[in-house]
């Protein structure tokens, strides 16, 4: 079993504090969801555990099996195990998917036993088909000119070819149609298991109706400020954020406010 | 002020040098007088690239003689890696000396020409008469065209018949391994009416700490509804200054596509441009750079519309390493009367250094009312955030930066029609931006 422990986590932007101590702790076969209205910072968490660079740790920590992530740099991360699917994956034009996923299985292998180019194929198309993406967006370049649905599954595609220990997934249902947020529903799924653990930022449960979380929590002003089973999920589907708000007395839930 | 650049050969070492080909007399006769124009006549002036301290005039030797190879196999491993296998038409040039040529039955039987320049000016001299610096490049444009005439030493030829519809591409490489050797090079293709062909050439050095120099013109002509695709790889040494100059001149709804890859590594002045005179003829220029060490380089790129309802692109994309300087001119100009025309360009450049530079200057110079016309130009660096994506996925940063930039310069690659060239380009780039 494997473990992502997040402490007391605080991460500013542009000098600007978003996280004020942010406690989380995934195993491995478990998938927790977080939730919480726009601009409370879900996604600045997801950037900070990745490592991307405009976003400046300046307290606390992230543990994975007791090894310093933040310690890391981000290509030492993913090696360790994590994966962020991003709410906006960058475009990359004349690297084809094909390419640049090859690049990234090699990255995980010694040099001179790279994968064949075969086997990947093979896996790749296997993959592809259960995600149930053309075949050539393996040739066309890296997320051009993908509509937001298709980036999501290429998003999930990554996963699904790179096997991460844990996933952060920051919006991977929106933009996403009934049928696709099925198929994507079904990658996650499928990794479901012993050697993985993922962290799924979503705004609905229809997400969860597919992928029934084991732990759910909510962010307001930069923390995680409540946490339950996968009833908290249909709860605030029914009920909105006002009853947790007026539970802790917040009046303002973005992170400019204070508690 | 010109500086007075006196001249290495004098009019009896030309006249030699042409009876010793066994040219006819008019070539000869041509020579001489671009000789002597070239004496008077100024340099070329690169907007923004001053070039009156380079060498363009100056080398060792005019001619070197070398040994010719009898098969494909016998070519040194870098000329043979660039030969596809199963390359059908290729020419090679060794130094001064055409050194194999080898055409498939299907362009013999068709009635196309592809030979070097020097058999074309024997054997076919109302075809050279024809498109010799006349149409095309002019031979006093400047010090450097008229050179080009009274020096000629190599070059190819190629000629397509009417209705000949070539698919299989023409291959030429011009290989320097002798330290010695200048190229004065001159190609002709021409694409005669409903024609097309795809042309590859490669100007290589295969050994180190060249003296010369190096001075190419390429005119190539399309004819009404021909096509002409036309790549390039140039990867001369360090130590070879270059003066290149390939120009189109595209008729009546012709194509003339030009794909360039120009991995010099010494200071190079490179001009391409494209007459698109015929109504509804088609221009688009590729063009990808990797400038490294302390090079600097002059890009200048223009598409000049005279036809209606022409239109023409221009593409580069220039990666800047170390102290290497250039200047990216990309000029779309229409000319009164061309109505419906349409001039595009992007020009890009990505720094790798602090100390590299990059200039890219885009420039629309429209001289009618009814055409539609844009630009886009970019200076900058690797974006940060396409490398924390690729890194997210456990690629090293240097790979992360190898792929952008691959994927930066793949324009030209990608569209490369000789595999065995598209992968030594991808490996020069790979060489050059490591
Ligand atoms: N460069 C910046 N300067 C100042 N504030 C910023 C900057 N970047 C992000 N923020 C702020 O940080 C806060 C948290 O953003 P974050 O993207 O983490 O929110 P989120 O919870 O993911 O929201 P959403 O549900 O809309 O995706 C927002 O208020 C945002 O405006
Ligand atoms: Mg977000």
């Amino acid at each position: 079993m494997s473990t992502l422990v997040i402490q007391d986590l605080h991460v500013a932007i542009d000098g600007k504090e978003i996280l004020k101590g942010v406690n989380l702790t995934i195993n491995t076969n478990e998938i927790h969801a977080i939730m919480g209205p726009n601009g409370t910072g879900k996604s600045t968490l997801a950037s900070a555990i990745m490592g991307h660079p405009k976003y400046e740790v300046t307290s606390g920590s992230v543990h994975l099996d007791g090894e310093d992530v933040l310690e890391m740099e981000v290509d030492e991360r993913a090696q360790a195990g994590l994966f962020l699917a991003m709410q906006y994956p960058s475009e990359i034009t004349g690297v084809t998917n094909a390419d640049f996923l090859r690049s990234a299985i090699n990255a995980r292998r010694e040099e001179g036993d790279e994968i064949s180019i075969m086997k990947f194929i093979r896996d790749l198309d296997k993959k592809m088909e259960f995600l149930e993406m053309d075949q050539d967006m393996a040739q066309r370049y890296l997320n051009e000119g993908f509509s937001g649905g298709e980036k999501k599954r290429n998003e999930i595609l990554q996963m699904m070819m790179i096997q991460p220990k844990f996933a952060v997934l920051d919006e991977i249902d929106s933009g996403l149609d009934i049928d696709a947020l099925k198929v994507v529903s079904n990658g996650i799924n499928e990794m479901r298991g012993e050697g993985f653990g993922c962290l799924i930022i979503t705004h609905y449960q229809r997400l969860l109706n597919y992928i029934t979380p084991d732990h759910v929590h909510v962010m307001m002003q930069g923390k995680v400020v409540k946490s339950g089973g996968p009833e908290l999920a249909h709860k605030l589907e029914a009920q909105g954020y006002d009853w947790i708000k007026d539970e802790l007395g917040i009046e303002d839930e973005t992170v400019g406010q204070e508690a | 002020m010109t500086v007075e650049t006196k001249l290495a050969l004098t009019e009896q070492d030309v006249r030699s040098y042409s009876v010793a080909k066994q040219e006819p007399n008019w070539f000869a006769e041509y020579r001489i007088r671009a000789l002597g124009a070239a004496e008077n006549l100024p340099m070329p002036t690169p907007d923004k690239t001053k070039i009156d301290k380079w060498n363009f005039t100056d080398f060792p030797v005019h001619s070197v003689e070398s040994a010719t190879f009898s098969s494909l196999a016998e070519l040194p491993e870098e000329v043979k890696a660039i030969v596809t296998e199963g390359q059908q038409s290729v020419y090679i040039q060794r130094n001064n000396t055409p050194a194999f040529i080898q055409v498939s039955d299907e362009l013999t039987s068709k009635g196309v020409i592809f030979t070097d320049i020097q058999t074309a000016i024997r054997d076919h001299e109302n075809l050279v008469k024809k498109y010799f610096m006349t149409n095309g490049v002019k031979v006093d444009e400047h010090k450097l065209t008229s050179l080009n005439a009274a020096l000629l030493n190599g070059g190819v030829f190629v000629y397509v018949p009417k209705n000949v519809v070539l698919e299989e591409p023409l291959q030429a490489v011009f290989m320097l391994d002798d330290a010695q050797t200048s190229l004065f090079n001159h190609t002709i293709v021409v694409a005669d009416t409903n024609s097309s062909v795809t042309y590859v050439e490669n100007y290589l050095s295969t050994v180190e700490n060249a003296t010369g120099i190096v001075n190419i013109i390429s005119e190539v002509f399309a004819e009404d509804n021909a096509s002409v695709t036309y790549g390039a790889v140039d990867v001369l040494d360090k130590g070879i200054t270059t003066y290149v100059n390939r120009r189109g001149v595209a008729n009546r709804n012709s194509r003339i596509e030009w794909a360039l890859g120009l991995m010099n590594d010494g200071d190079t002045i490179s001009e391409n441009v494209t007459h698109l005179v015929g109504d509804a003829s088609y221009g688009d220029t590729k063009t990808v750079v990797v400038g490294r060490g302390k090079q600097k380089q002059n890009f200048t790129t223009k598409v000049i519309h005279w036809g209606k309802h022409s239109e023409g692109y221009i593409l580069k994309h220039g990666v800047m390493k170390d102290e290497a300087s250039s200047i990216f001119n990309g000029i779309g100009k229409i000319e009164h009367g061309a109505t419906k025309a349409n001039a595009e360009q992007e020009s890009r450049v990505l720094m790798l250094n602090e100390k590299a530079r990059g200039d890219a200057n885009p420039i629309l110079l429209i001289d009618e009312d009814d055409v539609t016309a844009g630009h886009a130009a970019s200076v900058g660096r690797v974006d940060p955030l396409q490398l924390y994506y690729l890194m997210s996925r456990g690629i090293s940063k240097q790979n992360a930066e190898r792929l952008v930039i691959h994927g930066f310069l793949a324009p030209v690659v990608s569209i490369l029609p000789i595999e065995g060239v598209k992968k030594q380009l991808t490996e020069v780039i790979e060489r050059k931006v490591r």
